[in-house]
Order: structure tokens, then C-alpha cells, then sequence
């Protein structure tokens, strides 16, 4: 694996959309090819180059390339946009949509990403060392097909929003969750291994969420099924069981209504 | 205004009878004329087929549910943005394109004109704000009356007087072109939480039915002499079995016949025909009912339809059959949206995906090509997607290369995941005909002008014509190899001049024009009660005034060509 290592050396004044970040447009081309990538400072049409010093050429493919993103990113949107191999590194903080629409490879941020980050993502896998903003996980606005692969691992905390539409994968947050997570899932899983707000899997069709903390307020949609002792990363404990919401059609699969899971260590 | 010259193409105009002959059409002052001078700009069609400007009969272009789908569906525009480009304005949009998009693409495809399907009357404003913004393409916009309440209680004593005097009067004030019906009474009386199926369930509180609703305004539109027929979207659009209401409403066009001055025959003009021709009692059983339609149609003169071809995308439904997207709403459970019109008429937004691998999709897309093919005279069968409906408008190359070439149509049964299904509950798989490029012409040119009323001004190349000239990358003289051919020939063409001003180039917008809205002024008789019953209706219900009410001036309607329709004999 080939490995380029951006680093930041003219930061933008304003918002820089950097989605050649990713190494399916870096794959095949040298460290002057990958300066002259488009990138756009506000609507101002600009190149990659006048913002990073690029070193090391990329692998071949999006698989044999690895990028190293150096400096302070904070004001870059869409690093590994689209991404389907290879890996990329943000040594630091990220802005929006980092990993959006990603479909394979590996992302990991060591710093706190901003809203959007993996929308929409189909698969590969994501580590936030930091915190993770609002919308992590979510739809693209508007749409109703949310995250439907791939893994999701935020070490601190995460905003309001994750997982909204889910449709598969899995999203783990060390910390705590803010409102609206998992709203209008139909399928997924998130582990919060912190505290949940409100509204926590509101119009939830299908999907899992287990909450290790305190959820502040329960959906009234959600009705208690009893206790349940469940195996989470090795160690098993009980937790309450909940299905919902009530309030949202369900389908039924062999004959058996299928509910939104909801479960809260006791 | 410049002349121009286009030498050598093969023509195909249906209003003169040309079949791909070599002929020059000639540009002046933007209409056809038989000659031009000697500094004429020469334009070399060689090996090219030359066509009038197409015409849309049916597409839901400009008004408050077209902006509502674009407001709530975001992911519409989602990696479907264009840049500036040139003379172009930034656009974006799939399914519903910004107004700019929805002008370039009707051009670069050689479209001049095309029609607005469904006017709410109190937002006539809007539809002709978002008409003013839409480059190049003339359009119209048949406002809709089928559930309207000055007709409801008019026709409730079939006073078709005043009807006529209360179309006239709305056509004028909001600068509409057509009387449009949609799901006649069905409309109005979901406000009770009920649908009208048939064309004989009774409206509640006005006590009439689709039926009445239905002949009284082909009368009114006959004792007014309007350029269209009443241009109707019947009642159990979309459900299994509703073919049988279809046959019901043509058949109230039995014994009607067409009073104008424009050449138009028809009395009724089915709508999105693809959508109303379903057979069987659910979507297990559901088949197609192509052939009892196309029967009818081909029997009875006094109609006209268009297809509605499901083009498998996603796309948005949008229609002003609001009962019906809440049914939609329930079927695939998908985002709803309901845009309430007081008095007037209700349209819901439902975003849909006609996935091939979903055998009704699948059945549902054969149904709209049967109904093309079926139909015997091509100048009364015309080719839509009932944008954004049964698909993007853009697609219409597609549906072109489908109904021009059964080897596409065999290639995409075949990648149909139920193909035995679609072969078992249609007829597709039976027919081998394949649309020339003259029947073509008189589907997409000289067929809806004819029945638009614009048979003297458009769709045809005859001196004295507007000049709306499309020259497209096919020869005739070819056999075409691959269809997909058909279908790129027919995205981009290579020249379209739109009233004598060149606006396409190889494809790319290289003028605006000279965009016009075209409304019918008509001229009637007073009626001191209808004028009393406008006035106690805007005082009493309408939560506006009547002086806000009308679509007027330069702002609205900057640059207007009004079609003159005297009434009052």
C-alpha cells in the first residue's frame, strides 16, 4: 500500500469542499497530479495543492492507497467522499460530511468530526476518536435511505440526529447521545454505552438500539417486553426490553409482527 | 431576424405529407416561408432528419405542486446539479429540474411547446411566475375545473350557459389555456373522507355526479369553442380494474361534437391513458386492459389520448388528485405531501420508484407501450410520461427508441426479473410494429398541435408556420444498428430553432429565445348572474379578493400570445 500524506500549509479563509480527498480519486495518480485535483473554497473553483503539500505518490487502485491527512482539517467538508478502498487517516479534526456515501476501505479521525460525517454510508468502516457532530450515520435530507452497511465506532460522544433512517450496519458510541437517535430506522443497530436523551428511536419501524446509560425520556411509543440478558463485546448483562414504535406500521415477517428493539441495561 | 437555410435533410411532416424526402426549409422573420435570399445562413442537414418542433400535450411543469415536490424532496437535486455553462444558468433537479433545467432540456431534446397539465386557479400567479422563468419553450396551463364549486353547482342544473361563462371568465382571468378535469367530484369529496370510483358515486353536499360533471363541461367547451377539448384524468386513476371507468367516461363523449375554428376534432382528450387501463381486482391479478381502450379510441373519433409511459426511475408523482397520493402514500410508504386549494382542488406529491424488478412496474411500463402501439391513427395518440408521473420528461428518447424498435423492447423484457409475468399479462411480447419516424412526428408534432388547436402555428413545417425546426443525428436511409442510437439522436439534437431564433447547437443551448405563454382570451356574453355568483363567492368563502385573484401585467405574464375566441353568437 501506497501511502500520501497531505498536509495543510495555506488554510482556507473559507469553507474548503474537498471530496477528491478520498482514495478512489487519488488511486493512479502522483503527488503533482493529486495537487492539481479540483477542490472548491466556497463557489470559488480552486485546487488541492494551494491548500496542502502533497507527498507520496498513490497506489494504483483505491485499495493500495492510504492517505494521511496532517494539520488542521477543521475547515475541510467530505474527506473520503464516495470512498469504496483503501484507508485515509485525519490526524486531527474534520468538518462536515467526512466518510459520506463511503462503501468500503477505512476512515478513522483522530480529532472531532462536524455534521453529516458517513451519510448514507453503504459499508467499509469508520473510527472517530473524538466526537462525533449532529446527523452521524443519517440520510442524506430528504431521503429515506439512511446508512445501510458498514461499521461506525465514535469514542466520545455523539449529536442529535445519528442514524436517522437507518437501514443496516452499525453505529457504537462510547459516550453519550444526543435526541433523535435512530428516528424512522428500519433496520441497524446502535450501542450508546453512555446516556440517551429523549425521543431515542421515535417512528422506528425495525432496528436495535442499547442504551448502557440512562435514556433522560422514553417514547411513549415504546412498550416494555420484559428482561433479556444479552452478550454485548464479551461481557454479558441484563437489560430491559422494549419494542416500538406503536405508533408506526410494522411488517410482519413468517407470519410474526416485527418491532423496533430497544434495550436499557438494568 | 436572420434568414436561415437548412439544405439537404430528410424531412418528416405530417401536415404536408413528407415522408423523409430531401426538401430545404427555409427561415424568415421566424416563420417557414417557401424562400429566402441569396445571404441566407445555410445549415447542413445532410444525412440528418429534419422535424417541426415538438409539442407536450401533458406535463407537470410550473405551480405551487411542482415547487412543493422540489421543496420536499431535496435528494431530487442530490448529484443531479448542472453548472453554469455558457449561456445556461446553473440548474439541478431529476425528476422535478429547476424551471431553467426544465426549459434547456425540452429544447435540447427540440420540444417549442408544452403544456402545463394542472393550473390551480388561485395560484395561477405562481404557476405563471415559474412559466416566466422556464427558458425558450412557449407554454400554456390548463387551469382545472372537475372539482371546482361554481361548476359543481352549475352543472348540478346543468346550466351550461353558465358554466361556459364561468370558463370563460377563468380563463381569462388566469390566462389558461384548457378546461383540465381531474378525478371529476373525486377530488372534492375526499374533504368528506370519500373518493368517487365511478362515474356515477354522487359528490357529497352538491348531490352531482362524475358523469354530469364530465358532459357538462365537453358542452361548455364546445358552446365556448375553445382551440382544446376538455382534457380529462378520469376517476380510479392507478387501481386494478379501473379500465372499466375509463370505458364509462369516454363513452359520455358518445353523441358530442366539436364546435371550433382551429381544426380541432376531438371532444375529449384521455389523459396519461396508461394509468386508466388496468385490468383485474388487485395486484396479484392485475393485467393490462391496453386493448378494450386502444378498441374503443380507434373506433370513436371524437377522442384523442396520450400515453403516460412508465420509463422505470425514480421519479414524483404529482397530481391534483389528492385522494389518490394518499392511497400512494399507503402503498409504498414513501413521503406524503397535500397542497389544499380552497373552492378549487387539492394536489398531493408522493415520490415513487418504478423499480423493473417489481412485476407491476414491470406490467405497468409494457401497459403504456401496448397503448402506443395499439392505436391505429397516430395523429390522435401522442407520447407523454405525464411528467413527472410516469417519469422524467427527459426520458422521452428512451420511451422513443422503445416504441421505435422491438429488438429494445425484447432486450428490456428479457432483463426483467418477471418477465413471464409481463409477457402473461399484456400483449407486449405480440406486437412486432415499430413507429417510423413519420408516425413519430405525427405523434409528438402534428397530433398534439391538432388537438391543442395549434394546428395553423405549430407542429408542422408548412410556409406560414411558426419556425420551430428540429434537426436531429439520424439518417433514414440507414438502418439503425443499435437502438440506443435512437434514443441519443433524440436527448440532444443537433440544431433546434424555436421561432426562427437558432437556440440548440450540437446539442448545447446557444440562445434563450424568445419565450412565449400562450392563454385563450375569450370573448363571451355577460351573465350579470354569474358575475353576482363570482363576487358573493370571493366575499363569502375565498380568503382572498377578487382584484388579488387575477394572473395580470408584465410581471406575470411578460411576453403572452393570446389565442382570440369569440363566444358571444
Amino acid at each position: 500500500m501506497e501511502t500520501v500524506t497531505i498536509t495543510m500549509k495555506n488554510a482556507p479563509a473559507l469553507y474548503l469542499e474537498a471530496d477528491t480527498i478520498s482514495p478512489d480519486a487519488f488511486a493512479g495518480k502522483s503527488a503533482a497530479q493529486i495537487a492539481e485535483l479540483p477542490v472548491f473554497e466556497g463557489n470559488v473553483p480552486s485546487t488541492l495543492g494551494k491548500y496542502f503539500d502533497v507527498k507520496g505518490n498513490a497506489g494504483a487502485t483505491a485499495a493500495d492507497t492510504k492517505i494521511v491527512v496532517k494539520g488542521d482539517a477543521q475547515k475541510v467538508k467530505y474527506i473520503g467522499f464516495k470512498m469504496t478502498a483503501g484507508e485515509v487517516v485525519i490526524e486531527g479534526p474534520a468538518d462536515q460530511y467526512v466518510g459520506a456515501w463511503m462503501k468500503g476501505g477505512k476512515l478513522t479521525v483522530k480529532g472531532d468530526v462536524g455534521a453529516f460525517a458517513a451519510t448514507a454510508m453503504k459499508g467499509g468502516e469508520m473510527v472517530i476518536e473524538g466526537n462525533a457532530g449532529n446527523y452521524l450515520g443519517a440520510a442524506y435530507r430528504g431521503d429515506w435511505r439512511g446508512m445501510s452497511g458498514g461499521r461506525i465506532l465514535v469514542m466520545g460522544n455523539a449529536g442529535s440526529d445519528i442514524g436517522m433512517y437507518m437501514l443496516g450496519g452499525e453505529i457504537v458510541v462510547n459516550g453519550d447521545v444526543d435526541v433523535h437517535a435512530l428516528t424512522h430506522a428500519e433496520g441497524g443497530k446502535l450501542t450508546v454505552k453512555g446516556n440517551a436523551k429523549s425521543k431515542l428511536g421515535g417512528q422506528m419501524v425495525e432496528g436495535t438500539i442499547i442504551v448502557f446509560g440512562s435514556i433522560e425520556v422514553m417514547m411513549p411509543g415504546f412498550k416494555p417486553n420484559g428482561e433479556v440478558e444479552l452478550e454485548v463485546d464479551g461481557a454479558k448483562a441484563k437489560f430491559a426490553h422494549f419494542i416500538g414504535d406503536m405508533g408506526e406500521r410494522h411488517k410482519k415477517k413468517k407470519g410474526v409482527v416485527v418491532y423496533g428493539n430497544l434495550y436499557k441495561k438494568i | 431576424m436572420s434568414e436561415y437555410i437548412i439544405k439537404n435533410g430528410h424531412v418528416f411532416d405530417p401536415v404536408q405529407g413528407i415522408k423523409g424526402d430531401k426538401k430545404d426549409i427555409c427561415i424568415k422573420d421566424g416563420k417557414i416561408v417557401d424562400k429566402v435570399g441569396s445571404s441566407a445562413k445555410v445549415i447542413d442537414a445532410k444525412d440528418k432528419t429534419v422535424m417541426a418542433g415538438a409539442v407536450e400535450i401533458h406535463a407537470h411543469v410550473a405551480g405551487p405542486k411542482v415547487n412543493l415536490g422540489r421543496i420536499y424532496r431535496p435528494e431530487d437535486k442530490l448529484f443531479s446539479c448542472t453548472p453554469t455553462k455558457g449561456m445556461e444558468r446553473m440548474g439541478g433537479g431529476a425528476s422535478i429540474p429547476t424551471t431553467f433545467k426544465t426549459g434547456y432540456e425540452y429544447a435540447k431534446m427540440g420540444f417549442g411547446v408544452a403544456m402545463e397539465a394542472a393550473m390551480p386557479p388561485l395560484f395561477s400567479r405562481h404557476v405563471h411566475e415559474e412559466i416566466r422563468d422556464t427558458p425558450i419553450i412557449d407554454e400554456g396551463a390548463f387551469p382545472v375545473f372537475g372539482n371546482n364549486w361554481f361548476v359543481l353547482e352549475y352543472l348540478k342544473n346543468q346550466e351550461i350557459e353558465n358554466t361556459a361563462a364561468y370558463c370563460a371568465w377563468l380563463l381569462n382571468v388566469t390566462k389558461g389555456y384548457a378546461i383540465k378535469v381531474v378525478n371529476p367530484g373525486g377530488t372534492e369529496a375526499w374533504g368528506w373522507g370519500l373518493n368517487c370510483l365511478t362515474v356515477n358515486d354522487p359528490v357529497p353536499y352538491f348531490d352531482i355526479t362524475p358523469a354530469e360533471i364530465v358532459r357538462g363541461l365537453m358542452e361548455a367547451n364546445e358552446y365556448l369553442g375553445l382551440p382544446h377539448s376538455m382534457h380529462i384524468h378520469p376517476n380510479n386513476l392507478g387501481n386494478p380494474g379501473c379500465y372499466q371507468t375509463t370505458l364509462d367516461t369516454m363513452k359520455l363523449a358518445e353523441g358530442i361534437k366539436a364546435k371550433n375554428k382551429f381544426g380541432r376534432e376531438q371532444v375529449m382528450h384521455l389523459t396519461h391513458s396508461q394509468f386508466h387501463a388496468y385490468k383485474g381486482t388487485n395486484w396479484g391479478d392485475f393485467e393490462s386492459g391496453a386493448k378494450e381502450i386502444t378498441d374503443y379510441v380507434n373506433k370513436n373519433k371524437n377522442i384523442t389520448i396520450d400515453t403516460g409511459n412508465v420509463t422505470l426511475d425514480e421519479t414524483t408523482t404529482m397530481t391534483a388528485d389528492g385522494p389518490f397520493e394518499h392511497h400512494l402514500t399507503g402503498l409504498n410508504h414513501l413521503k406524503w405531501a397535500n397542497c389544499d386549494v380552497e373552492l378549487e382542488t387539492a394536489a398531493g406529491v408522493v415520490p415513487y420508484i418504478y423499480s423493473p424488478s417489481i412485476s407491476v412496474c414491470a406490467i405497468q411500463w409494457a401497459i403504456g407501450l401496448e397503448i402506443a402501439l395499439m392505436m391505429k391513427d397516430p395523429m390522435r395518440c401522442y407520447i407523454t410520461t405525464d411528467h413527472p408521473n410516469a417519469g422524467p420528461f427527459t426520458r422521452y428518447p428512451r420511451v422513443y427508441k422503445w416504441l421505435m424498435s422491438e429488438k429494445a423492447r425484447k432486450q428490456q423484457i428479457e432483463s426483467f426479473k418477471h418477465k413471464d409475468k409481463v409477457l402473461s399479462q399484456t400483449a407486449l411480447g405480440t406486437l412486432d410494429r415499430e413507429i417510423s419516424l413519420y408516425e413519430l412526428a405525427q405523434m409528438t408534432r402534428a397530433g398534439p398541435a391538432k388537438s391543442l388547436g395549434l394546428a395553423a402555428m405549430c407542429g408542422g413545417l408548412k410556409p406560414g408556420m411558426d419556425a420551430d425546426v428540429a434537426i436531429y443525428n439520424i439518417n433514414p436511409d440507414k438502418p439503425i444498428a443499435n437502438p440506443d442510437d435512437i434514443e441519443k439522436a433524440f436527448s440532444r439534437c443537433a440544431a433546434f430553432f424555436k421561432s426562427g431564433v437558432q437556440v440548440v447547437s450540437n446539442g448545447e443551448i446557444v440562445s434563450n429565445g424568445n419565450k412565449r405563454t400562450l392563454w385563450v382570451s375569450v370573448k363571451a356574453k355577460e351573465n350579470p348572474q354569474v358575475a353576482r355568483d363570482i363576487n358573493e363567492k370571493f366575499v363569502k368563502y375565498y380568503s382572498m379578493t377578487q382584484a388579488n385573484y387575477e394572473a395580470l401585467g408584465h410581471h406575470f405574464v411578460p411576453n403572452p400570445y393570446a389565442i382570440e375566441v369569440d363566444a358571444t353568437n
